[in-house]
């Protein structure tokens, strides 16, 4: 069974690959957008990774309001 | 023949015609688009050099295409609506001020059956060039990456075979401007997809990844970032080893025109489209500072 914190570390993993070695320290409660200064269209491709990565189709609406890694995290989660 | 347009280009290679959009941000459909896309529908009905496929592509990083060009519209209604405006007032300042406000209302009516008009019009030459791309006697394929939105989306529907690398992502944002896709998309996803996943993009306007839109299959194939072009010669080489004829009679078969439905779509967005809250929602999208407002 996937946990919380395996989806995190996965999580910060795919961040740092796109955005550098200051999303893999990031703390699960900051905003990602202003903390990593992500654009829209570089967080579609954050989406694309996620889904490619968790296996899953994750709505654009369901991240709407999602800026942290834990956010992220209970969204997929709900997917897993 | 070779051409180098301001938002597209057209080269040959081997058996194939490249066309290469690259109007910067993310070749948003607008004017000059649309010219040089009706230039690139004369040369396919001169026989397109005896090219036997034709492969659409985009040069820009930032993606396939962003849709219509919605800060070019939304100037095009301020400048009709505010000139009219100003030609009302410089007549209502000389009527008695009961009439003042009927002759305001009608000035206001008199202009949005302008903007309808010309709306109307480019509307009318997108159908125009989006038909003949669907139903060009040769395989066409959309090589497509990143944002594949509105127009883009509708560009690459007309396509036989979508190619996308694993960046591409799908979107019918329209209703949020509140209108419907324009160029004949949502007739030509139903033919792709059916009504319910249609329903589903178009009424929550939700973006499809590459990997499920293979799945649904919309997409030929999933290619690696930056590959999408070389699968596409590919393809284009097998379908040129048969015979031009055949494979022309094969397509007309296969792939029908959903010519009621087009023209129904047309007609419902020209109906949506000068509805005050379209005019708010466009200039609200003109002043957002976002790089790329258009996404989701």
């Amino acid at each position: 069974m996937t946990t919380t914190s395996d989806i995190l570390a996965r999580l910060r993993e795919l961040a740092s690959k796109r955005f550098g070695d200051k999303a893999a320290d990031l703390d699960a409660d900051v905003d990602f957008f202003e903390a990593l200064g992500i654009d829209s269209l570089q967080a579609l491709d954050l989406l694309t990774d996620l889904e490619e990565a968790f296996d899953v189709e994750v709505p654009d609406y369901e991240l709407a309001d999602v800026t942290t890694f834990a956010g992220l995290a209970a969204v997929l989660e709900d997917r897993l | 023949m070779e051409l180098a347009g301001e938002a597209l280009s057209w080269t040959h290679r081997g058996d194939a015609l490249e066309v290469a959009l690259h109007r910067g941000p993310t070749n948003e459909i607008g004017t000059v688009m649309l010219r040089e896309l009706e230039g690139l529908v004369r040369y396919l009905e001169d026989g397109a050099g005896g090219a036997r496929a034709l492969i659409l592509h985009s040069t820009l990083a930032s993606g396939f295409c962003a849709g219509a060009d919605l800060r070019e519209l939304q100037a095009g209604i301020t400048e009709r609506t505010d000139r009219r405006k100003a030609q009302v007032s410089a007549v209502a300042e000389r009527l008695p001020s009961p009439v003042r406000g009927l002759a305001t209302r009608a000035a206001r009516r008199v202009g949005k059956h302008l903007v309808r008009r010309e709306i109307s019009q480019f509307i009318d030459r997108i159908h125009a060039v989006f038909d003949a791309l669907d139903r060009a006697p040769l395989l066409t394929i959309a090589v497509v990456h990143g944002p594949v939105f509105g127009g883009g989306f509708e560009l690459a529907l007309t396509a036989d075979l979508i190619v996308a690398e694993k960046s591409a992502r799908f979107c019918f944002p329209e209703l949020r401007l509140g209108i419907i896709p324009g160029f004949g998309g949502i007739p030509r996803l139903e033919r792709e997809l059916g009504n319910a996943m249609t329903r589903d993009l178009l009424l929550t306007g939700r973006s499809l990844g590459a990997r499920r839109a293979a799945e649904l299959g919309l997409v030929a194939q999933v290619v690696s970032r930056d590959k999408g072009l070389d699968s596409a010669r590919r393809v284009a080489a097998q379908a040129a080893r048969f015979d031009a004829e055949v494979v022309a009679q094969a397509k007309a078969f296969l792939k029908h025109v959903p010519r009621q439905r087009l023209d129904a779509e047309k007609r419902q967005f020209l109906r949506m489209v000068t509805e005050d809250r379209v005019e708010a929602a466009l200039t609200d999208f003109v002043a957002r500072t976002d790089v790329r407002p258009y996404l989701p």
